[in-house]
């Protein structure tokens, strides 16, 4: 009819294809002369890795403990995705900038370089300490390729009594705090990535919020992938002593490669009595091209311990990169009244794929978690929500709800749902909701016969979809994830 | 205001309209009514600018511009608006985030001033009393969860408030209660001026008894076999359509 475009799934793929071709604005490298270590991983790299951290003994024992696990455990094959197998021994385990071998004091000392590269990200790491008090304070720290490049607002934090730093720093700064958690809350053996992680980790952030103490700013880190064939390999323990208060912020970019790189995280994060631990995840990792060509393959273990009674540990996450994601962060709720909760909004378009959930572990009693999570496929994309909830005989009272929506654009995505219940308590209350929909012609002409132009609408429409989830998100970041869907759907139709 | 002038319409394989020839001045009401499956709503959508219809010969032009060359959204801005027979959910967009975009798109293509949130509330919620409806409703997403008759007061509420010059109103009386009958049709009724038209399309004579048209057509076949006063509605009304189908 109309001398107008038509809306068919053809051109919705066109149009999510030529958005996205634009829409990696973080896949740039910096060109920094590095020190990386051949690619191979060996009982030789772990000690290596260590000595160059100049670690206490019991840390490389740990890390070697680790690694001759790794050695006997398996890939894990259960997840409802399909990428080539990755080669452990062609990755390097540690690369660092030159420049960051003589640990620079202070944000002065850092070469402009990679200072450059985190303002180009729009995290202008010097600016936001001078504009403090003008904007919104967040703390940061930076972790590029292996190693923190540098920490913000470190006086401020220390005069309320936080600790925040890279993980290698507190190792040498605050050796019985590291040594009392690290691996409480994901024992080196938990998993296949988790054992690879612990015996490489690298760098990440550590947080430590004493008794009481209700962190004065949000603390965000950055991790950044620069380096060709290396893996990130981060390690971040949060520790909320009784009554404190914090909540964390962690974002994620990697530059354009034709190459699949592995970043295998793992997260602890430990809540004492009435201690809340809020952590949010913004992970917009190069998602590969629109064949599938490259990408990160985020691998990814995050575990919460809520070990005080009252306690509450909320996971929020928005997932729009990475060629593979396997992700489920947990929460353990051992504490009587602990609360646990998980909100998830996950994009995959062209080849991408997403098997990521979460595991609400009810352990005490009158414990209670909560789950949304909304998937968002389109191109290609396929998106399965797993989640397991599971009560335990002592844990009276026990109630869970579950929510999870998927939402197709296009009609060659998948959307998958695996839910897991074990009850071994009869007390329990359990709720699920699954609900699958198209981004339909209908939606869109609606929208457009009311003057709305159609990219706005399909932007309009998505995030509507995932508003339950952004109202989770710290303002600055809720903003940041809007923006992020927008852009990575402009244009995209159903 | 609105010429429709020998028009044919397919979907698919299958012609559904097949020569509609229609007139419409401003300040005029017009009723289409016809048996099911007769291509009302085909006419409708395809006025409106919705995919999946393909014109075969003929076109319509709308103060004077060619319509159907027009994005559905462009249409919107020039003055059209399509109440839907099935208004259509958008869960987690609030409908006044919903109305203000719309507004504002609208007013942005004509080179309007957009509006600001404290003015848009106040312009908002006055017509929202208007539909007899409760301002929570502004909250709450479009469409989502709302009866039927809500959603057809919804509909007639967003006309309210884009203020379009030719309303195509899509079977709006279907579904609604007596009561809200009543207040739909004072919503269309107040739109009612000598600056605008409507075309209404019913199966039903009871929306006619209170909005008045000044034409009634049959729509029979995918072509208007009949065209009237007020009177032709009530003669179908008891006489039914088969009379005409026939002729």
């Amino acid at each position: 009819m109309a001398a107008t475009e038509q809306t068919t799934p053809e051109n919705v793929r066109d149009l999510v294809t030529r958005r996205v071709a634009q829409a990696y604005s973080a896949g740039f490298v910096t060109d920094v002369e590095s020190e990386t270590v051949p690619p191979g991983h060996s009982e030789d790299v772990v000690r290596m890795i260590s000595a160059r951290k100049q670690e206490p003994e019991w840390l490389l024992e740990w890390r070697l403990k680790a690694y001759r696990r790794w050695l006997k455990m398996t890939e894990p094959k259960w997840a409802h995705v399909d990428y080539k197998p990755v080669d452990y021994q062609s990755i390097s385990y540690f690369s660092a900038p030159k420049s960051m071998k003589d640990r620079p004091k202070s944000l002065d000392e850092v070469d402009p370089k990679l200072l450059e590269t985190y303002k180009k990200l729009g995290i202008p790491l010097k600016e936001q300490e001078m504009l403090a008090g003008v904007v919104p304070q967040v703390a940061v720290d930076v972790v590029f390729d292996s190693v923190s490049v540098g920490t913000t607002f470190r006086k401020k934090l220390a005069e309320a009594g936080v600790i925040f730093c890279s993980i290698s720093e507190a190792v040498h700064s605050h050796p019985d705090l590291v040594k009392k958690y690290l691996g409480s809350v994901v024992p080196f053996g938990d998993n296949y990535f988790a054992a690879l992680n612990s015996a490489v980790f690298s760098d990440g952030s550590f947080v430590f919020i004493p008794k009481g103490v209700r962190c004065p700013m949000e603390l965000s880190t950055y991790f950044r992938i620069n380096e060709r064939n290396t893996g990130q390999f981060e390690r971040t323990l949060i520790v909320a002593e009784e009554r404190s208060h914090v909540s964390y912020l962690e974002g994620c970019t990697a530059p354009q490669r034709d190459e699949n790189q592995l970043h295998a995280a793992v997260v602890e994060l430990v809540a004492l009595d009435d201690a809340q631990i809020k952590y949010s995840t913004v992970q917009n990792w190069y998602p590969g091209d629109e064949n599938g060509v490259g990408g990160i393959y985020n691998f990814v273990t995050k575990r919460g311990d809520c070990r005080g009674p009252r306690s509450k540990i909320s996971w929020t996450q928005v997932e729009t990169g990475s060629a593979i994601t396997w992700k489920y962060p947990s929460c353990i709720l051992r504490g009587d009244d602990s609360v646990g909760e998980f909100y998830s909004v996950a994009l995959t378009h062209h080849r991408q794929q997403a098997d990521t959930g979460t595991k609400m572990i009810h352990v005490g009693k009158r414990t209670r978690s909560t789950i949304v999570s909304k998937g968002i496929a389109a191109g290609h994309g396929q998106q399965s929500y797993r989640g397991l909830v599971r009560v335990l005989p002592l844990a009276e009272g026990a109630r869970n709800h579950t929510q999870c929506d998927s939402l197709l654009i296009g009609d060659q995505c998948g959307a998958h749902t695996f839910p897991y219940t074990e009850i071994r308590n009869p007390s329990a209350i359990l709720e699920h909701e699954a609900t699958t929909s198209k981004i339909g012609e209908d939606q869109l002409f609606y929208c457009r016969s009311r003057g709305i132009p159609e990219e706005d609408a399909v932007s309009m429409i998505v995030n509507g979809f995932c508003k339950q989830v952004f109202k989770e998100l710290p303002m600055e970041f809720a903003v940041e994830a809007q923006k992020l869907l927008a852009v990575s759907l402009e244009g995209a139709v159903g | 205001m609105l010429e429709i002038n020998n028009l044919h319409a397919r979907v698919e394989d299958k012609e559904i309209l097949k020569g509609v020839t229609l007139s419409i001045k401003a300040g005029e009401v017009h009723a289409i009514m016809g048996p099911n499956g007769s291509g009302k709503s085909t006419l409708s959508h395809v006025l409106a600018g919705r995919e999946g219809y393909e014109v075969t010969k003929g076109g319509a032009t709308f103060q004077g511009q060619d319509l159907l060359a027009m994005e559905p959204e462009a249409r919107a801005a020039a003055g059209v608006f399509l109440g839907f027979q099935y208004p259509v959910e958008i869960p987690g967009v609030t409908n006044l985030y919903f109305l203000k975009a719309a507004l504002n798109a609208q007013r942005k293509t004509r080179g309007d001033k957009e509006l600001d949130a404290a003015d848009f509330l106040a312009y908002v919620k006055q017509r929202v009393k208007q539909m007899q409806m409760d301002v929570k409703m502004l909250h709450r997403g479009v469409n989502e969860d709302f009866s039927g008759g809500e959603k057809k007061r919804n509909e007639i509420l967003q006309m309210l408030v884009l203020q379009p010059k030719l309303m195509i109103l899509d079977e709006t009386d279907s579904g609604l209660d007596i009561d809200a009958l009543k207040v739909v049709s004072d919503g269309i009724n107040a739109m009612r001026s000598k600056d605008t038209a409507t075309l209404l399309v019913t199966h039903y004579q009871r929306l006619l008894d209170y909005v008045q048209p000044d034409f009634v057509h049959v729509l029979a076949g995918g072509r208007i076999v009949k065209s009237g006063g007020p009177d032709l509605a009530r003669e179908l009304e008891e006489k039914g359509y088969g009379w005409l189908a026939a002729a």
